[in-house]
């Protein structure tokens, strides 16, 4: 690991513009650091600058970006009122993990393409215009949509994909003051600028997740991995769906790993509104979803296991 | 402006001052500085589980996390659990049940199992919990999810099921 100065945040303000790399529970940047993929000169902890509650906001809920996953996911209204949530955030790593995860390092979590993280590969993430050694090299948890010429890594997360399903938003301060991003637009595609991963500006700090009014239905995360749990996924699905009188009444969706942010299709989730759950309509959906999938070769069976997942949660939350 | 480091930690009760490098994790300084070899490097990534210790109440990863972050904290390791002669539960029915082979991955189960029995008494619910918003069963389903966070390279599975299990039950019926 390369030596960094180290200093601890005692309030917020601290934290805003500042020029130094955050560190909240250390989970991902630690390992990195391990590497010698992140080589900060500055570590500024921000452990002990609060923001660690969660409350009761109207209909909705505001957790503090440095509450654990571990608080979040055993909250007494979380579990009741957004379960997808606890859901997501549970099948997500291992309890000694999100006993020191925090709710704004997880959104931040990079990639786990192997070649950015062994630290010399030609990568265009860690070092832009170095090239992508995935791109005919390993990629078997790599992306299915929204790939770019320059990078075609997924966004290996399960917390936001619930987040996005859910249709939640991320308060930030930065200096310019306090903005709110949909979930949904945080993340960003990697277009010809892979190394940045979502909308952060420089020195600006998440400060809070809000989650709307609770959309009730029933709610779940089927997560599709190598082993039954510790395991990232390779394709993931979040899906809550109300019904009304046999046919869903509405449905928000949201897909994990198969792109270099949450996926999310608008276009899917409104036509299987009205509708009668069936295998048919499961499959139409998932036509759509997939109508611009790309395997890159290792990775070519996760547009099939999409399409299963998809049909599979549907069934499950339709009550088919 | 923001403070510079130090860091004050009671670790199985006694007080230690860290100070130097910033780029230590717990692990090496709870190793190497205090020599309380009974914490465990596996991966020192976060992967295996073998170092895992108490902090606060809670178990966490000591590989993926700086010494100098933990001013104040109380820090339990294995050594602090209990010593040959005055066991705790769990690592007498660790004895009892051979839940393990070559050892290496024991003390970061034990530890990890003893506060895996407090989250399931403060009612936390997990990925094997039928709906999040029940009270967890004491199960075996729920168990080996739980602590799929230790990995053992012996496989000593099945027994170390059987003496948390076993701890469990018999904390039931007192
Ligand atoms: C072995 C292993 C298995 C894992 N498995 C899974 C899995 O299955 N599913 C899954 O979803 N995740 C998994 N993870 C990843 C884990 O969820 C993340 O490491 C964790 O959520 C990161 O949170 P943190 O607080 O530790 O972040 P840190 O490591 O502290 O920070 C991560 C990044 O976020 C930035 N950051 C932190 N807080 C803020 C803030 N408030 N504002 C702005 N920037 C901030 C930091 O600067 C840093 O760049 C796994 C990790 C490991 C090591
Ligand atoms: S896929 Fe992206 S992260 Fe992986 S090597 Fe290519 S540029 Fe780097
Ligand atoms: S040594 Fe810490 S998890 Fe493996
Ligand atoms: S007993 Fe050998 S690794 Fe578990």
């Amino acid at each position: 690991m390369k030596a960094f100065d180290y200093t601890r945040a005692d309030d917020l303000s601290q934290a805003v513009g500042s020029p130094a790399m955050l560190i909240a529970g250390g989970t991902n940047l630690l390992d990195l650091m391990k590497l010698e993929v992140a080589t900060p000169d500055a570590l500024l902890d921000i452990n002990r600058i609060g923001l660690r509650d969660i409350a009761r906001e109207g209909a909705g809920l505001r957790i503090g970006a440095l509450v654990s996953n571990s608080d979040c996911a055993a909250h007494p209204r979380i579990r009741a009122d957004w379960p997808l949530l606890s859901r997501a955030i549970l099948a997500g790593a291992s309890p000694q993990l999100r006993n020191k995860a925090t709710m704004g390092g997880n959104l931040c979590q990079r990639t786990r393409c192997g070649y950015f993280m062994d630290g010399h590969s030609p990568c265009n993430k860690r070092e832009p215009g170095t090239g992508c050694a995935a791109q005919g090299g390993v990629n078997r948890n790599h992306a299915i949509l929204g790939a770019s010429d320059a990078c075609i890594a997924t966004y290996p997360g399960d917390m936001a994909v619930a987040l996005s399903a859910l249709r939640a938003t991320v308060e930030t301060e930065g200096p310019d003051g306090v903005r709110e991003i949909a979930m949904r637009d945080f993340h960003r595609l990697p277009k010809d600028d892979p190394s940045r991963d979502n909308v952060l500006k420089p020195g600006e700090v998440i400060t809070a997740i809000r989650l709307p009014a609770p959309f009730g239905g029933r709610q779940l995360y089927r997560k599709v991995r190598d082993r039954a749990s510790y395991a990232f996924a390779l394709v993931s699905v979040a899906a809550a769906i109300r019904m009304d009188a046999g046919r869903i009444d509405a449905a928000q969706l949201a897909f994990g790993s198969i792109a270099h942010k949450p996926w999310t299709d608008e276009r899917v989730e409104k036509m299987l509104v009205g509708e009668r759950p069936s295998a048919a309509l499961f499959d139409k959906a998932a036509d759509l979803l997939l109508e611009d999938a790309q395997g890159q070769g290792d990775n070519d069976f996760k547009i099939l296991l999409t399409r299963r997942t998809l049909a599979a949660a549907l069934a499950e939350a339709t009550g088919e | 402006m923001a403070q510079r480091p130090a860091a004050r930690l009671t670790v199985n009760g006694q007080s230690h001052e860290i100070s130097g490098d910033p780029r230590r994790s717990l692990l090496d300084v709870l190793r190497l500085d205090l020599g309380l070899t009974g914490t465990k490097k596996g991966c020192d990534h976060g992967q295996c589980g073998a170092c895992t210790v108490i902090v606060n109440g809670r178990r966490i990863n000591s590989c993926l996390t700086l010494a100098v972050m933990h001013d104040g904290d109380e820090v339990t390791t294995i050594e602090g659990l209990g010593q040959p002669d005055a066991l705790s539960a769990l690592q007498a029915a660790f004895v009892a049940h051979d839940g393990f082979q070559c050892g290496y991955c024991t003390p970061g189960q034990i530890c990890s199992a003893t506060a895996m029995i407090e989250e399931i008494r403060a009612g936390w619910p997990s990925a094997a919990t039928a709906d999040p918003a029940d009270k967890p069963a004491i199960a075996d389903a729920e168990i080996r999810e739980r602590m799929s966070g230790n990995l053992c390279r012996c496989g000593a599975y099945d027994n170390i099921l059987a003496a948390i299990r076993d701890a469990m039950d018999a904390e039931a019926a007192q």
